[in-house]
């Protein structure tokens, strides 16, 4: 089961957090195909939030097709979700950017010049149409 | 949209100063609506209004279509209202506070009143003038909820209490509408708070309305604007600015989005609910309503 939490700083709409969070967790293997979410009960009661708010959350995420609700049971993640990253793959990839951040560091750059630098290169692949979901 | 309360026009005076003016609203059904504003802004006095205990010196007001004072049986059956200061009787036990409750009102659930009590491991034999703030406000939601109601009225709920207090207070409060799906309209200083819990918001200001809408449309809506410096109304687009504010070289303003993109080169920050209402405090000439809103005034 997902455990939601919030950034109340963060200035991102609570159902936005909660979206992104299950997509997170789908794409990290932390849920999978057939999991079922918390009720909108279980979210409220944990994170005292809008009741509306849960709903909106799981909405937008079955309207993405991440997830099926079946009345009176749940909402469950759906069937056919992209499969999550294979672990040697992410440990791979894992390895080549912990070297980067290495030299990032070393030429001077902080945390937020490595992701403005980072954002940059994913924007400029999308732009030439090198498509990076 | 099913609508739990409906002002039109609706207007309060005391001698010569208008506490509400001109207040046109509806309140939806189901959400919980936070009531923002400062001092003396008219959020006791519509709340007051919503259940009979002041008469409108103009305009209407109506709670599931009822009228509070020509109608009173039928709309305080369905609503049930905290004061400020959450006034209990102090040397009453919890159990004959509530045994009052089960008195005073036909719909009473004592067995929930007794339950949620128990939960928050508050003792039925206590003194209320002995429990702490906190557990004399989950009193006053326990009292008010005994009555099953569909509008639960909250004036400034969470004034006196700490943090965590608070927090278990809202807790109480979202748990109470996930599961009976009631309308709740609660006022309060605390912007922060109200934005993990409300989903709509109305900001009184100056005993007028300026803002009504749902929370999250409200905070997409209104984007940080950072330019150099320029004058407000060479404002590029259908964008609305709400509050500017200039250096000798940039201006940064608050604004409210229209449907043409604003200028590349300005930068654009999203801003939290908090910024957007003290964007609208600091300026009363700004203001949002829904169309509908508008059409009634005047």
């Amino acid at each position: 089961m997902i455990h939601f939490h919030l950034d109340a700083r963060s200035g991102v709409p609570t159902y936005i957090q909660l979206v992104d969070q299950v997509r997170r967790a789908t794409r990290n293997g932390t849920l999978h195909a057939g999991d079922r979410l918390p009720t909108a009960r279980e979210v409220v009661a944990a994170l005292a939030i809008n009741p509306n708010t849960v709903l909106k959350a799981y909405t937008q995420l079955e309207s993405e097709g991440l997830v099926i609700s079946r009345p009176g049971l749940g909402t469950f993640i759906a069937q056919g979700i992209p499969a999550p990253l294979a672990p040697a793959l992410q440990r791979q990839l894992r390895r080549g950017l912990d070297s980067w951040i290495r030299s990032a560091a070393a030429a001077g750059l902080d945390r937020e010049g490595m992701l403005a630098l980072i954002n940059l290169a994913v924007d400029e692949k999308d732009k030439k149409g090198e498509h990076v979901a | 949209m099913s609508v739990a309360l409906n002002a039109t026009g609706l207007g309060k005076r005391y001698g010569n100063r208008w506490a509400l003016r001109d207040c046109s609203l509806r309140v939806p059904a189901g959400r919980i609506t936070g009531l923002v504003g400062p001092n003396g802004a008219g959020k006791t006095t519509l709340l007051r209004m919503a259940v009979g205990l002041i008469k409108p010196t103009a305009g209407e007001i109506s709670v599931f279509g009822w009228s509070p004072t020509e109608q009173p049986a039928l709309v305080l059956a369905r609503v049930g209202f905290v004061p400020q200061d959450r006034p209990l009787y102090r040397r009453f036990t919890v159990g004959e506070i509530l045994q009052l409750g089960r008195h005073l009102n036909p719909r009473w659930d004592q067995a929930a009143a007794v339950a949620r009590l128990a939960r928050l491991e508050i003792a039925l034999n206590r003194k209320v003038g002995q429990l702490s703030g906190g557990q004399q406000a989950q009193v006053s939601l326990a009292l008010a909820l005994g009555k099953r109601p569909d509008l639960l009225l909250l004036d400034e709920p969470l004034s006196n209490l700490d943090p965590l207090a608070r927090r278990e207070f809202l807790r109480a409060l979202v748990e109470v509408v996930a599961a009976d799906g009631l309308s709740v309209i609660l006022s309060s200083h605390i912007v922060a708070e109200l934005e993990r819990v409300c989903d709509h918001l109305v900001i009184l200001n100056g005993g007028r309305v300026q803002v009504v809408g749902d929370i999250d449309e409200l905070v997409a809506h209104h984007k940080l604007l950072i330019a150099p410096r320029l004058d407000p109304a060479l404002i590029d687009g259908d964008a609305t600015v709400v509050q500017a504010t200039h250096t000798d070289r940039q201006s940064a303003m608050l604004v409210k989005v229209g449907s043409r993109p604003v200028r590349p080169d300005w930068e654009v920050h999203d801003v939290s609910l908090e910024e957007v209402v003290l964007a609208y405090l600091g300026n009363p000439g700004a203001a949002t309503l829904p169309a509908p809103a508008l059409e009634k005034v005047g």
